[in-house]
């Protein structure tokens, strides 16, 4: 029994310290490879390479003065941030990352929780992700916050839709919701490759549920200044952000969990080679997401922006229905072939 | 249900946003995300130019000129010498003509590098505002190599240029040109080509040539609209006519004609046509010759007036002296292209969605210094 | 454990529930119920039936309660009226159907009266994601496709009324 409590609370850290510490460095990666993109240098002055940047930023950040507008819902205001970063990070506690050692006389999955509704779980913690930036935009008492907080609300239950849908095909092939099924069944053949039409639907709809660009409509520069968080600073602005990077880092693991074979290694099978085989699952999760990260920031520094309707034509016209024919044929497929 | 209304929101844009390019205010009323209404304000970059004028005299006016459109300085100090100088009947050695069309022309590469890169900016990409500013670093250090600064020069004087081009200046420029051209390339695959862009400023906004011309629009944004008209090439001043290059008027090649593409387009365009400009200004450089041979020591003007436009890089830039005969303009009135040119948003921008609004003030390319003045 | 969450859920549930009714400030009002839909499927979830709960959030809190906040913050109604006052004939109806109401469920937990019939098999086999789908798809599949039909009729009707200039 302790022994179990002791395990989950290592996991538990260890997915928390993970997930802050590729969140810090995610963000100095996205500056570096802003950087490398538009040829520049980057931050290069904290550290070597500006490696300890991230904690330069951090501790900007706490020292800023955190300002409440005068005519804001003050509970809401202080509650918003909190909204956005809890169900980020909460959501990485279903995703597989490695295939598991046998260590204390018993097999402990790189898992914190492994439920049978995994994918279900996953899109109901992201599905209610959106408040913190709906009421952190309603509750800054600013018109564009405002605009910004309603454009996202109706960005991510549009793309839910497709998001949802999209994978409805593995599921009906892995016959499973939990996600570590799902992974062993790609054994061998990734899913990417049975379900071509619903990674590109995920991949997109991934995008703009993280209000990246080229989706990024909530905090549209140019448009909203700054969107749902223009009135937040200091500290509650930081978990703004570190919400936003968590949930691209959980988008990243979900891509390779779903489409490319989640700790799987291609031509070796790392369950049977004990400690080895669990290292080498969880350095093949990393690299996978790692290139989706990379993917993420590389889109960023290319792409411009959508507009509203531009949006919306793609997210219900297009992705939707495109993915509702995915579904359909993949059941047609299970049916009769 | 008739009753259920969403209510008209009147939202500030600036004077400090990002996307108005300055200190503008636009005062909107908006349903939900359409513009119903947009109220310009402007002034908060006025520095009485006009003003200033009355009280200093024709030399002295020079770094003012430059002021007001700071992007491309070289071209408003070529439009305001020239007036000065048809005031005066002054004949210029011809060295000094082909260093003003360089100087003006390379300008315009920069000024017209800046209009690109904030207006991919304004569309969401960021990536080629940082290409555009690094090819218009180049043509700055060109201008720091000859006048001594980046952004205004003071270079172009009465009758004739400060200084003469310093040695190893025309090999360099020549490099440019060379460095440059293979680059538009590089824009068009990155911005002006993609898919969402096309999709965010094709058919967006038009101003149909009608409407341009009566509300008095000029220079890329009139030539947008199909309109062709050029001053350097309809009215021809300097020795923009011993050169070989077309004017650009839009095709509507992947919009419609006015819209806000091709705006962005026939500015880049119209930078290969400077380069060939250039190229060709520096190929028939006359050698050495005192370039301030012609500058007068004291500006002695007869009594009357005069009124000189030449072609900047935003439009017609005009220039209405009024001489009492004395070295201090009685009155100067400045006609600036960007003015005309913002004035026209609050006809063309309603019924716009806000996103569209931007694209629209991205893509007409404004300058507050000099609507302000 | 199970009991004290059971409790810990319960209160949530109806402390949350009673805020939506009292509260005058709509977004409050929305707020408290994405809560009360929340403590819902937590006391799912004591039950064991994970599928009901994570359905629960995903289309209750998650895309239903957004659109309400949508629609709140987009009309901007302001605060509501005050309470009804005694004299509003209103007041009569809402007490008596209050009255009506306590009596149903106090007469449920006594034991006396059993309105919902009998529970048909465990909640452990109920709950699971397998066994909704079969039940949903077989046994009660005429009602399910009435209700989608209803849905749809409902979406038609929502798209007709925007569509100003119909003719």
């Amino acid at each position: 029994m302790l022994t179990d409590i002791a395990i989950i609370i290592t996991k538990i850290m260890i997915v928390i310290g993970g997930t802050f510490t590729a969140v810090a460095y995610l963000i100095l990666a996205e500056r570096k490879v802003a950087g490398f993109v538009q040829e520049r240098y980057g931050p290069n002055r904290v550290g070597i390479w500006g490696l300890l940047q991230p904690i330069a930023d951090g501790v900007k950040t706490m020292l800023k003065e955190d300002i409440t507008p005068a005519k804001a819902n003050r509970i809401i205001y202080h509650l918003a941030p909190a909204m956005v970063l809890a169900p980020a990070l909460v959501t990485f506690a279903v995703v597989p990352f490695g295939s598991g050692i046998d260590a204390f006389g018993r097999h402990i999955a790189f898992q914190i929780a492994d439920i049978n509704i995994g994918i279900l779980f996953i899109f109901a913690i992201t599905s209610i992700g959106v408040y913190g930036v709906v009421l952190g935009g309603w509750s800054s008492n600013n018109k564009y916050s405002l605009l910004g907080g309603v454009r996202s609300s109706a960005q991510m239950i549009s793309y839910e839709l497709a998001l949802g849908l999209s994978v409805v095909g593995i599921l009906l092939l892995t016959g499973s919701l939990r996600l570590n099924d799902i992974v062993e069944a790609q054994i061998g053949m990734w899913n990417v490759f049975r379900q071509p039409v619903a990674f590109m639907i995920f991949l997109v709809a991934v995008f703009a549920e993280t209000n990246r660009l080229p989706f990024d409509l909530a905090e549209s520069e140019q448009e909203l200044i700054a969107g749902y968080h223009i009135e937040y600073s200091g500290f509650k602005y930081s978990m703004f952000m570190l919400g936003e990077y968590s949930n691209i880092i959980t988008a990243s693991a979900l891509i390779v969990t779903l489409f490319f074979g989640g700790w799987t290694v291609p031509f070796i099978d790392v369950t049977k080679l004990g400690h080895l085989g669990a290292f080498l699952s969880v350095v093949s999760f990393a690299v996978k997401t790692g290139f989706f990260l990379f993917l993420y920031l590389w889109v960023r520094w290319t792409l411009p922006r959508f507009r509203y309707d531009q949006l919306m034509h793609l997210g219900w016209k297009i992705l939707l229905p495109l993915a509702l024919l995915n579904l359909l044929f993949t059941a047609a497929w299970i049916t009769y072939v | 249900m008739p009753d259920l209304k969403t209510e008209e929101m009147v939202v500030q844009m600036g004077p400090q946003h990002p996307a108005t390019h300055g200190v503008l205010r636009l005062e909107i009323t908006t349903d939900g995300e359409i513009v119903k209404k947009i109220d310009p304000h402007i002034g908060y970059l006025h520095r009485c130019f006009e003003k200033h004028c009355e009280v200093l005299n024709y030399h002295q006016i020079i770094p003012f000129v430059d002021r007001c459109d700071y992007l491309a300085a070289m071209n408003n100090e070529h439009g305001y010498v020239m007036a000065v100088e048809k005031l005066l009947d002054i004949e210029l050695p011809p060295r000094v003509e082909y260093i003003r069309v360089i100087m003006s022309e390379l300008n315009r590469i920069a000024s017209h590098l800046v209009a690109l890169g904030t207006f991919g900016l304004d569309i969401g990409a960021i990536t080629p505002f940082l290409f555009t500013f690094r090819d218009r670093e180049k043509i700055l250090d060109l201008f720091e190599m000859t006048s001594g600064a980046r952004l205004l020069y003071n270079y172009i004087w009465i009758g004739g240029v400060a200084f003469d081009l310093p040695n190893g200046f025309v090999e360099k420029c020549f490099e440019f040109i060379d460095y440059f051209l293979p680059k538009l390339k590089e824009y068009d695959d990155l911005l002006s080509y993609n898919k969402i862009f096309i999709a965010r400023t094709a058919k967006v906004a038009i101003i149909p040539p009608a409407v341009a011309i009566e509300w008095g629009i000029t220079g890329p944004n009139l030539r947008a609209s199909g309109v062709d008209w050029d001053l350097r090439r309809d009215e021809p001043y300097s020795i923009y006519d011993k050169f070989d290059w077309d004017v650009i008027v839009a095709d509507g090649r992947v919009g419609v004609l006015g819209d806000s593409w091709s705006r962005y387009y026939v500015r880049v365009l119209e930078m290969e046509q400077s380069a060939n400009i250039v190229k060709q200004a520096l190929e028939g450089l006359p050698s050495d010759e005192n370039v301030k041979s012609a500058v007068p020591r004291k500006v002695k003007t007869k009594e009357g007036s005069v009124f000189f436009r030449s072609e900047n890089p935003r439009g017609e830039l005009g220039f209405y002296i009024i001489s009492d005969g004395s070295d201090i303009p009685h009155r100067l009135k400045m006609r600036s292209p960007a003015f005309c040119n913002l004035s026209a948003i609050s006809d063309i921008g309603e019924g716009l969605l806000i996103s569209d609004l931007v694209a629209l003030l991205g893509s007409i390319d404004i300058v507050l210094g000099e609507i302000d003045r | 454990m199970t009991e004290s969450l059971f409790f810990i859920f319960a209160t949530m549930a109806i402390v949350s529930a009673l805020t939506v009714v009292v509260t005058r400030n709509p977004i409050y009002s929305a707020v408290s119920l994405v809560i009360t839909l929340f403590s819902l499927a937590g006391i799912f979830l004591l039950l064991e039936a994970y599928f009901l709960a994570v359905v629960q959030i995903i289309i209750y809190a998650g895309a239903i309660m957004v659109l309400f906040l949508f629609v709140i913050m987009l009309l901007n109604p302001g605060k509501e009226a005050k309470f009804l006052s005694l004299t509003d004939p209103r007041t009569l109806i809402v007490t008596l159907l209050s009255i009506a109401f306590i009596g149903m469920i106090f007469s449920l937990v006594s034991g006396s009266v059993n309105y919902i019939g009998e529970v048909m098999g465990s909640v452990e086999e109920l709950g699971t994601t397998r066994n909704i789908g079969l039940t949903l798809f077989t046994k009660y599949l005429l009602p399910f496709e009435i209700a989608s039909l209803l849905l749809l009729v409902a979406l038609v009707g929502a798209v007709l009324m925007t569509k100003r200039n119909l003719r």
